[in-house]
């Protein structure tokens, strides 16, 4: 291993951070080495100092801050949190709403639909109906079946008298 | 049995206000102490830590344990900070790298230190604080991204991948500054570390 490749691994070293076989590279490499073996030994000596800084304590106030901001926070309510605040109102107004969406329904006025309602459907119709009325010309102007005896009820005045067998 | 972070952050998710408690007492210190050493001021470090809750809070109800809870949470702090050193608001408050380590600056007690402290030979190096002083100056020294990788290496026992992805960069790139960042440190604090390095 070279003494640059070393720099690199230096830290993982002291850390134990190598796997077994960097580690047994990098210790072979420092014991040959006498400068990256002092370096290894300077950084660990940093290492060391940087330990003997002292730890702060937060002031007594700062947790009393904290909790001041988080509570000054906006509580975020869901679409739905009216229902958890006012159960009561909430099932008020949905009777009332399904109250008015029944009563909408039900005296709404029926209305029939006949085909003269549209003016369209009603032409449609007529045109249907023009053979019947042809035909209903032809058979009041046709002159044999007006010599046919009619219905005895209705048809009587047209009937010729017939003498009644003594 | 203890919750992990990740349940925690759930549970604070699902409405838990007890929980978001628990997070702020498991991180308040540690958050404090990095804030403190990145931006070298305490009033300022307090203000950031109380926006990182505040932060977290806001953010519970999207909140998804794709990550470490501490690596979300230390993102955010980083950010925070590394915006606010750059923030002119804060500008006057900060000790500039050039100027002279300060007495009790934890306490915001600001007092240049004296050229013999300054230049400390190795026996004033082993009495008083002067010796804290000089570490805490030759992290100070850094530049901003080395700073919070080493924090966050040394303080915080974060792995490499967590690191790389609080500072946004790779791995490799991370391992390289982190190297960096220890070579200014054992240059800057040559006299103690080689006393340190004797025994």
């Amino acid at each position: 291993m070279s003494c640059e490749k070393m720099e690199g691994r230096i830290l993982g070293y002291l850390d134990g951070r190598l796997n077994e076989s960097e580690r047994l590279d990098a210790e072979k490499h420092l014991a040959a080495c006498a400068a990256c073996r002092l370096r290894v030994n300077e950084f660990r000596a940093v290492s060391g100092l940087l330990d003997e800084l002292s730890v702060i304590e937060p002031s007594p106030e700062f947790d009393v801050r904290v909790h001041a901001r988080v509570a000054a926070e906006p509580v975020k309510e869901s679409w739905w949190a009216w229902l958890r605040i006012s159960p009561r109102v909430a099932f008020a107004a949905s009777m009332l709403l399904l109250a008015a969406i029944w009563m909408g329904y039900y005296q709404q006025p029926q209305q029939v639909q006949l085909p003269w309602n549209n003016p369209v459907e009603a032409d449609a119709q007529m045109m249907q109906d023009l053979p019947v009325l042809e035909d209903h010309d032809v058979l009041s102007n046709f002159e044999p079946l007006k010599d046919l005896p009619g219905k005895a009820d209705d048809d009587s005045d047209n009937v010729p008298q017939q003498q009644q067998p003594m | 049995m203890v919750r992990t972070d990740v349940q925690l952050m759930l549970d604070v998710k699902a409405g838990d206000e007890a929980s978001f408690e628990l997070l702020l007492q498991r991180y308040r210190t540690p958050l404090v102490n990095f804030l403190f050493r990145m931006v070298r001021n305490r009033e300022q470090a307090e203000d950031l830590a109380q926006e990182v809750f505040l932060r977290v809070y806001r953010a519970r109800e999207e909140y998804v344990p794709s990550a470490k809870f501490t690596t979300w949470l230390f993102r955010i702090a980083t950010n925070l900070a590394l915006n606010s050193m750059r923030d002119t608001r804060y500008q006057k408050l900060e000790v500039s790298i050039d100027a002279p380590v300060t007495v009790n600056a934890e306490d915001g007690d600001e007092r240049p230190l004296d050229v013999a402290e300054k230049h400390p030979n190795i026996e004033q190096h082993l009495v008083g604080d002067v010796r804290v002083k000089m570490i805490r100056h030759a992290i100070n020294k850094l530049p901003e991204k080395q700073r919070a990788a080493v924090l966050l290496h040394k303080y915080q026992e974060l792995d490499y991948t967590e690191i790389a992805k609080i500072l946004s960069c790779s791995e490799s790139a991370l391992k390289s500054r982190l190297f960096r960042a220890y070579e200014a440190l054992r240059v800057e604090l040559a006299p103690l570390v080689a006393h340190q390095a004797r025994h």
